[in-house]
């Protein structure tokens, strides 16, 4: 019976239903008796888990009711059979929007990367041939060079402000000091200086150009030009036949540079009857050099080489330069003065080095400028 | 950070045992807990055993003054019923696919390990209860776990007046807490 006082008393203590005066008797209590101290811990402890029991039990009380409860408004249902949809559907679904949104990205990123290849290569049916014009960068560094070379013989002629936009090689066809280059060479630049292998400078003025034939005439407009009235070499109507030797003169550095082979196709590129196809070694800057036979006789100009294949080279057959005069002589007096050198045959016979002796003064270094 | 704010009120209605509260959660959240359990080769039992245990982890770290939620009450029950249920799965000998979801969980262990130590003392607790036999054990339970005054008491079980009731509720509380104490010390 005692016992049960006491733990009457113990639990109206820990619910803080005693009056004042007992609640102090009870601490008195507390601190001379640790047994009921001790009961007093203890129980404590024990209503505590009770307590937690039942906030538990409560709560599942609640959860079955919260259950039933959407169960009966059919919020939830009660089937042991899967009725939502398949797991690949619900991730659809669910990452539809970021599925969209990395596809963009991707698209996005593949067509930049194709502009950029298309930009950075240019479409490679254009890379088949290459023009033979010296890059107008590699230019600008030789001329910084020859400048300062030039500089102690004269002044050079090339306006300070000009703008190199090509450069290529030219030789005389008429000795009054008109000239053959590429049209790619001069691009569509008016003026343009020349130099020979001796680096003596002119000033000279494009005044024909046949984009379709590739070919650009040159007159010398300069009163340091000296002009000859016979050229040592005449420019041939006729073809040069298969398998002839041939060579070149041309700057594809600024030194005048010498290179050798031998016709090995009557056509050009995809069967053009107006050029024909030689096998020697050419390099930017040959662009516009003559194309000699063994008898010294013009037969072409240099103007383009395949890129894959090596030493395929392709020459303008010098007939055009004839046909391009004849076709605008009548319209143009300027034009009709020219007389092209065809009978001069003085260096036929000579030994190689001794025909190159005589013609390397009439091949020349061109620079077109704006 | 509205949807924040939604969430702790929620969770607080929930710690403070409002049916409102706990119907909201129960119907946002057991469906896709039902999915996974479903999906998992588990029954429509399993999944409401599972989910509703899960509820009783959440509220009582919702009782906690210190607890703040850092994810969706959603994320949260979800992770801990995958838990419970990976758990079971392994307990039952059955293969888990590890990677059965893509649903985003978060670390939960620290929580269950808590949850599982209280739900050893509910099992002491609810085996004392039923040693101590009747009515003993009606007694308690009006008077602790529904809260019923001692005069509806004495009524219920035909008291002749709510001092013998209480009488009789002490000599019932003696008894189960020497039941209760010799499950707990070994407990401990």
């Amino acid at each position: 019976m005692e016992d049960v006082l006491l733990l009457e008393a113990v639990e109206k203590y820990l619910n803080g239903e005693m009056q004042a005066e007992e609640k102090n008797y009870f601490d008195a209590l507390r601190k001379s008796t640790p047994e009921v101290d001790q009961l007093v811990v203890e129980h404590s402890l024990f209503l505590q888990q009770i307590n937690a029991y039942s906030e538990c039990k409560n709560l599942q009380a609640a959860l079955h009711n919260a259950h039933n409860n959407l169960l009966a408004v059919g919020d939830i249902t009660e089937s042991n059979t899967n009725n939502t949809q398949a797991t690949i559907i619900q991730l659809f679904r669910k990452y539809k929007k970021v599925t969209a949104i990395a596809a963009s990205i991707a698209c996005a990123t593949a067509l930049m990367i194709s502009a950029i290849m298309y930009l950075v290569n240019p479409p490679a049916s254009s890379q088949r041939i290459e023009q033979l014009g010296m890059e107008v960068a590699k230019l600008k560094r030789n001329q910084q060079v020859q400048s300062a070379q030039i500089k102690a013989v004269a002044e050079p002629k090339l306006p300070t402000d000009a703008v190199i936009t090509g450069g290529g090689t030219a030789f005389l066809i008429d000795g009054k000091g008109y000239l053959v280059t590429n049209a790619h060479v001069v691009k569509k630049s008016t003026k343009a200086t020349i130099i020979n292998a001796n680096g003596e400078e002119f000033i000279a003025n494009v005044i024909l150009v046949d984009e379709l034939k590739d070919l650009a005439i040159l007159k010398v407009n300069d009163k340091d030009f000296k002009p000859t009235s016979t050229l040592p070499y005449s420019i041939k109507k006729s073809a040069a036949l298969l398998g002839e030797e041939i060579y070149t003169l041309g700057f594809p550095r600024n030194e005048i540079v010498y290179n050798m082979g031998y016709l090995s196709a009557k056509t050009g590129l995809d069967g053009d009857t107006t050029a024909c196809q030689v096998s020697l070694s050419a390099n930017p800057g040959n662009s516009g050099g003559p194309v000699f036979n063994n008898n010294g006789e013009v037969v072409g100009v240099i103007s383009k080489r395949q890129t894959q294949a090596e030493g395929v080279v392709f020459a303008i057959r010098s007939s055009n330069i004839y046909d391009m005069l004849d076709a605008t002589s009548t319209s143009d007096t300027a034009i009709a003065k020219i007389k092209i050198s065809n009978t001069n045959k003085s260096i036929k016979g000579l030994e190689r080095t001794k025909q190159i002796q005589k013609l390397e003064n009439f091949v020349f270094l061109v620079k077109a400028y704006n | 950070m509205k949807v924040d704010t939604n969430e702790q009120y929620l969770l607080k209605g929930f710690a403070n045992n409002d049916a409102k509260a706990i119907e909201y959660i129960y119907k946002d959240v057991f469906p896709s807990i039902q999915t996974f359990i479903l999906n998992n080769n588990g029954s429509y039992d399993d999944a409401r055993d599972i989910f509703q245990e899960a509820m009783i982890a959440l509220y009582e770290k919702a009782k906690q003054e210190s607890f703040v939620l850092t994810c969706q009450i959603k994320t949260y029950v979800y992770s801990i019923c995958r838990r419970l249920w990976l758990k079971r799965l392994q307990q039952m000998g059955k293969f888990v696919a590890t990677s059965i979801s893509m649903e985003e969980t978060i670390a939960v262990e620290d929580d269950l390990e808590a949850h599982k130590k209280k739900q050893i003392e509910y099992t002491i607790m609810e085996q004392a209860l039923n040693n101590l036999g009747e009515p003993c054990k009606s007694i308690i339970e009006a008077y602790y776990i529904k809260k019923k005054g001692m005069l509806d008491i004495a009524q219920d079980f035909g008291y002749t007046n709510a001092d013998n009731a209480k009488n009789q509720k002490y000599k019932c509380l003696i008894r189960l807490k020497k039941l209760f104490f010799a499950q707990y010390n070994i407990g401990e």
